[in-house]
């Protein structure tokens, strides 16, 4: 794990940065949002999204690989643990590598000058997107059954979510029909509260509601899944 | 009636794996199609058979990693439905496939699987200490699993599996692809731990190893058990002598219970050919040989 931390971390952090470099740094400082800075703006989109993709990166690749390629799933099945422990213990590993990922994405923007209040609720929030998209990958790792499978998981799950849930725009610019798909998009609502909280407003709490939710029953799937790997 | 009672009375606490009907299908394919076997204590027991048998299948059935589609299975008395944990203290499994985790090391290896099995710390470094002696890994333990040799892998493999000292081990081909020098470690290995009370359940495609390591083999085919007994019990069931007759290219091979028969047959004949005592591997070609027509 140690040995391979840096590696993991510079890779997965390149997406991120280059979204804070291009669309916050270079061409956001001409844009004004909601009578903010767009920097302001998409910082809390770029941590949810981030929080997103490595979570549910870490998790996922790594399960699927590690249960179709590399068989040490098995040693885990072997176990004389529960199902919830072992999805525990993924989740929890996933959400430790969100959590470094997003943090370093704050430190850096506000290293670039950002206005941005984070407080506990954020980090919490920050958390609760991290356990959220862990147990999504738990779900998908189980479920998927090729590593190509998986690459379109990512690509027409979480890809279209990066872009679309209110992380680079504000999602009342598009048509009604999408408007709706995105509201139940559980990124969306991380980016709604991300961004609130980063501007000094208080919680949503039904943001929050749907957060937890996702999180619970994507767990609940995950445990489900693994007991039906066998 | 009487005579199954005493005899199940007796065998009773002899048998620690009692498959029954054991059947597994994987969409049109009958991988495994109604096993009934008991293995008894301490013994070897080898499973035998060609590509696709499903000797694979079987063992991850035993080891509760595929859930069959039919039958039931017994091990040391429990059942491997519903609450698995007490099962899975009981067995350790060696797979066909190396799944070490590369990125640790040999150490690391043996302390998560330690950790995964809830052993105490104390327990658990003794335990290393004494099975990477057993396993002749002990100066290797601070490299990457990655750099082992496929031998030294194998050796890890059979250490790991050990490490929550399980009274049965399943092992799928643990010689597959060793030099012979590896291979004879891995049989000593085995030796050691059933003349310590281990009950092992391995696979093989050398026909070689069955014969000198297993007390009992079991001949697998298309899912089915198509012989069982000990070696010895096997080559007298297909006659013990060979008779080989080259013909037009092809091998042809007959089998006699005694030399007298042997004789008299070959006497008649003109072609070359060598008489022979049977062994395993003869046994193995004569049942599942898919000779055009049978
Ligand atoms: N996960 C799976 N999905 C579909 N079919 C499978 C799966 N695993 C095994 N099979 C099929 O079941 C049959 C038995 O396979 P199995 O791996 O048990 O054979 P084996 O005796 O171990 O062979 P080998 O000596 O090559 O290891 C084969 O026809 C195989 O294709
Ligand atoms: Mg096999």
């Amino acid at each position: 794990m140690k040995r391979t931390l840096g590696k993991f971390f510079t890779s997965r952090l390149v997406g991120p940065l280059l979204y804070l470099v291009a669309f916050g740094w270079g061409m956001g400082r001409s844009i004004q949002m909601n009578g903010g800075n767009y920097m302001e703006f998409i910082v809390p989109g770029i941590v949810a999204l981030s929080a997103m993709n490595t979570s549910f990166s870490a998790v996922g690749v790594n399960l699927n690989m590690s249960r179709l390629y590399y068989k040490t799933l098995d040693e885990y099945l072997l176990a004389p643990i529960s199902s919830s422990a072992l999805v525990l213990g993924k989740v929890l590993a996933g959400t430790v590598r969100g959590l470094v990922d997003s943090l370093i994405i704050l430190a850096l923007a506000f290293l670039f000058g950002t206005h941005l209040v984070v407080n506990g609720w954020f980090l919490m929030v920050v958390l609760l997107t991290c356990l959220l998209f862990s147990a999504l990958g738990v779900v998908a790792a189980m479920v998927v059954n090729s590593h190509e499978d998986m690459a379109n998981f990512s690509t027409f799950v979480i890809l279209p979510m990066s872009f679309l849930c209110g992380t680079f725009f504000s999602p009342d610019r598009l048509p009604k029909v999408f408007g709706y798909i995105i509201d139940v998009l559980p990124l969306t609502h991380a980016s709604y509260l991300l961004r609130a909280l980063a501007s000094g407003q208080g919680i949503i709490p039904l943001s929050l509601a749907v957060l937890v939710v996702y999180a619970t029953v994507f767990f609940a799937a995950g445990v489900v899944a693994v007991l039906k790997v066998r | 009636m009487q005579i199954d009672i005493i005899q199940a009375s007796l065998g009773g606490d002899e048998q620690i794996i009692e498959l029954s009907q054991l059947a597994k299908k994987y969409g049109d394919v009958q991988a495994v199609a109604g096993l009934d076997l008991k293995i008894d204590n301490e013994e070897i027991f080898g499973l035998l058979g060609p590509n696709g048998a499903g000797k694979t299948t079987t063992i991850r059935m035993l080891t509760m990693l595929t859930k069959p589609t039919g039958g039931s299975v017994l091990i040391n008395g429990y059942e491997t439905t519903g609450d698995l944990s007490k099962v899975k203290k009981e067995i350790g499994v060696v797979p066909q496939h190396m799944n070490l985790d590369l990125e640790l090391t040999v150490w690391e290896n043996l302390e998560l699987h330690g950790c995964l099995h809830k052993m105490p710390r104390a327990e658990r470094q003794q335990r290393m200490q004494e099975l990477l002696a057993f396993v002749e890994l002990t100066d290797r333990a601070h490299d990457l699993a990655d750099k082992l040799s496929g031998g030294m892998k194998r050796r890890l493999m059979i250490a790991r599996a050990l490490m929550h000292h399980p009274g049965i081990l399943f092992m799928d081909e643990p010689t597959a692809g060793l030099d012979p020098q590896a291979r004879r470690k891995i049989w000593d290995l085995i030796r050691k731990m059933n003349s310590e009370g281990m009950t092992v359940l391995l696979t093989t495609h050398y026909i070689e190893e069955a014969e000198v390591l297993c007390h009992r083999v079991g001949i697998m085919d298309r899912g089915r058990l198509i012989a069982l007994g000990t070696p010895t019990e096997l080559k007298k069931k297909v006659g013990e002598i060979v008779v080989e007759t080259l013909n037009c290219g092809d091998t042809e091979y007959r089998f006699f219970a005694g030399r007298e028969q042997a004789l008299g047959y070959a006497g008649n004949l003109s072609a070359n050919l060598v008489i022979r005592e049977a062994n395993l591997e003869d046994v193995f070609v004569e049942l599942t040989g898919r000779r055009v027509g049978a």
